[in-house]
């Protein structure tokens, strides 16, 4: 019991990272990274949003009627994100300007309803609570990543300290506008996952149809490259 | 419909199968009332905090582009150096037809009692409509006025700009600009809210010899040898749409259907008459 309990908390963070492995949640990866610290605020955010979640899905899941278990679990997270975000309006007011319509937008992120699905329907509260946490980490490691990658290269700054001093205030770093925009995030999450799946090869699909190697011979060999 | 009833007595509403028709109405019910009981009481519970936090952070604001600031002293106590006055827009004359301390008239340009709406081409920082009444916050440095504090807003690229600009007592010399509220990108058209471009607006001129606003962000950036610096702000570097609304924004608010009949007066004398005549009635 207690290693499902372990496998439930620590598995999404690396080898079954709800970001890289199962490619959700990316929308949202995306739009808050650009500083670290909001990036922080959103990670602490979905990690409650998707464990309290999981938990009372949980705890209602059998008596929830399928005909209806995602309007079901639809109103539940709803309703959790609008605490969350009346909570931050009211003890992180900063935070919660910058953020804007990032926390609303927790309802529509994949990982929390793909949790709720895939493994609240069918465990028990404890470690579908556990479960929610795992994801939440797992998902907190990209956005770390990311975050920091972003704001280090995009401002020079880490949290708000600048590390790197920029060329407008008279430093030598000239700042990376790319890294300010979404296509970055993008490619930092794809070096991640290439990253993790360079550690734990198993996690590679199977490429989904292969080339002929007939096309690679003789004639066509020259220009192939 | 009977054998439902049956069921419900014999193993009360929690034994019905889950796919009964009248579990799942009954679940949804249970499921919305217990939701709805979460979320009102979060919103009523938080109110007061929010409404506060809001408050605050205007207020803070409008220290910041007075340039007040004091970590020794919480914003209310710096506060009681501002003098909210309210302002007829149209007239540019100060007012009591409304309290000055809790007219806002950011919500007052979605009141029909207080709304006037704008057409086309009075409509140059895109916002529709605006309030008849303006609010003015005055810095006084005893009996003179040192600083005007007017708000403003306008449409960027993907949103409205929320934020106050900070005028000497000429009404035509800035001294600051803040941004307290917007949606733009971040590290592009949000460097509104960098706090060194912010700097650049204290000491340019608002408008031209013959009143019109002409200060306005450019492409690229401003040395002292372009020439009429002084009407020119640097533009803001990947954010081409947000540096125009910054523009469309000061021209609008500086100009002659919003602020700029009351700024008139200022640079005139006039309102700072009136000012000190309403002080001296409330001394006798």
């Amino acid at each position: 019991m207690a290693s499902e309990a372990r496998k439930a908390l620590f598995e999404p963070l690396v080898s079954n990272n709800p970001i890289a492995l199962q490619i959700l949640g990316i929308c949202s990866a995306l739009a808050v990274t650009t500083q670290l610290s909001v990036a922080l605020i959103m990670c602490l955010a979905l990690t409650s949003v998707t464990a309290f979640s999981n938990l009372s899905i949980s705890l209602i899941r059998n008596h929830v009627p399928s005909s209806i278990r995602i309007i079901v679990q639809m109103t539940i997270i709803a309703s959790l994100v609008i605490v969350v975000d009346q909570v931050l309006k009211a003890y992180a007011f900063d935070v919660s300007k910058k953020l804007a319509v990032f926390v609303g937008l927790i309802i529509t992120n994949c990982i929390v309803m793909g949790r709720a699905e895939a493994y609240a329907m069918k465990n028990g509260p404890w470690n579908s609570f556990l479960d929610g946490i795992g994801n939440g980490l797992g998902y907190s490691v990209i956005l770390i990543i990311v975050g920091t990658v972003r704001e280090l290269f995009g401002s020079g700054s880490l949290l708000g300290y600048q590390i790197l001093s920029p060329v407008s205030e008279g430093g030598w770093y000239v700042p990376n506008g790319l890294m300010l925009l979404a296509p970055s995030a993008f490619i930092i999450i794809g070096l991640t996952i290439w990253g993790i799946r360079a550690f734990y090869p198993e996690q590679v699909e199977k490429p989904d149809f292969e080339m002929q190697n007939a096309h690679n011979t003789a004639a066509h060999g020259g220009g192939s490259h | 419909m009977k054998m439902n009833m049956n069921m419900l007595r014999q193993g009360g509403f929690f034994h019905l199968p889950n796919d009964n028709i009248v579990k799942t109405i009954g679940v949804a019910t249970l499921l919305c009332l217990l939701c709805s009981v979460v979320v009102s009481g979060a919103a009523t519970i938080l109110k007061p905090q929010q409404v506060a936090n809001k408050l605050l952070d205007k207020k803070s604001n409008i220290l910041t582009v007075a340039g007040i600031v004091d970590a020794n002293k919480t914003v209310d106590e710096l506060f009681t150096q501002i003098e909210p006055r309210i302002v007829d827009m149209a007239s540019g004359e100060y007012t009591d037809a409304v309290d000055a301390i809790t007219f806002d008239q950011r919500k007052a340009a979605n009141d029909t009692e207080y709304r006037i709406d704008l057409d086309k081409s009075q409509d140059i920082a895109s916002i529709r409509g605006m309030s008849k009444y303006g609010n003015v916050y005055l810095l006084r440095d005893g009996n003179e006025v040192s600083k005007i504090i007017l708000p403003i807003k306008g449409y960027g690229l993907w949103s409205t700009m929320y934020g106050f600009i900070a005028l000497e007592s000429d009404g035509q010399t800035v001294s600051g600009i803040t941004f307290y509220e917007h949606g733009e990108t971040p590290g592009l058209g949000g460097e509104i809210e960098n706090e060194k471009w912010q700097a650049s607006w204290s000491g340019k001129q608002l408008s031209n010899a013959q009143g019109e606003p002409v200060l306005s962000v450019i492409k690229g950036n401003v040395s002292s040898a372009t020439p009429g610096a002084e009407y020119k702000i640097d533009g803001l570097a990947g954010a081409t749409l947000t540096s125009n609304g910054v523009s469309n924004l000061i021209k609008f608010w500086m100009g002659k259907n919003a602020f700029g009949p009351y700024l008139e007066r200022v640079r005139s004398g006039k309102a700072q008459a009136s000012v000190n005549k309403l002080l001296n009635t409330e001394k006798g």
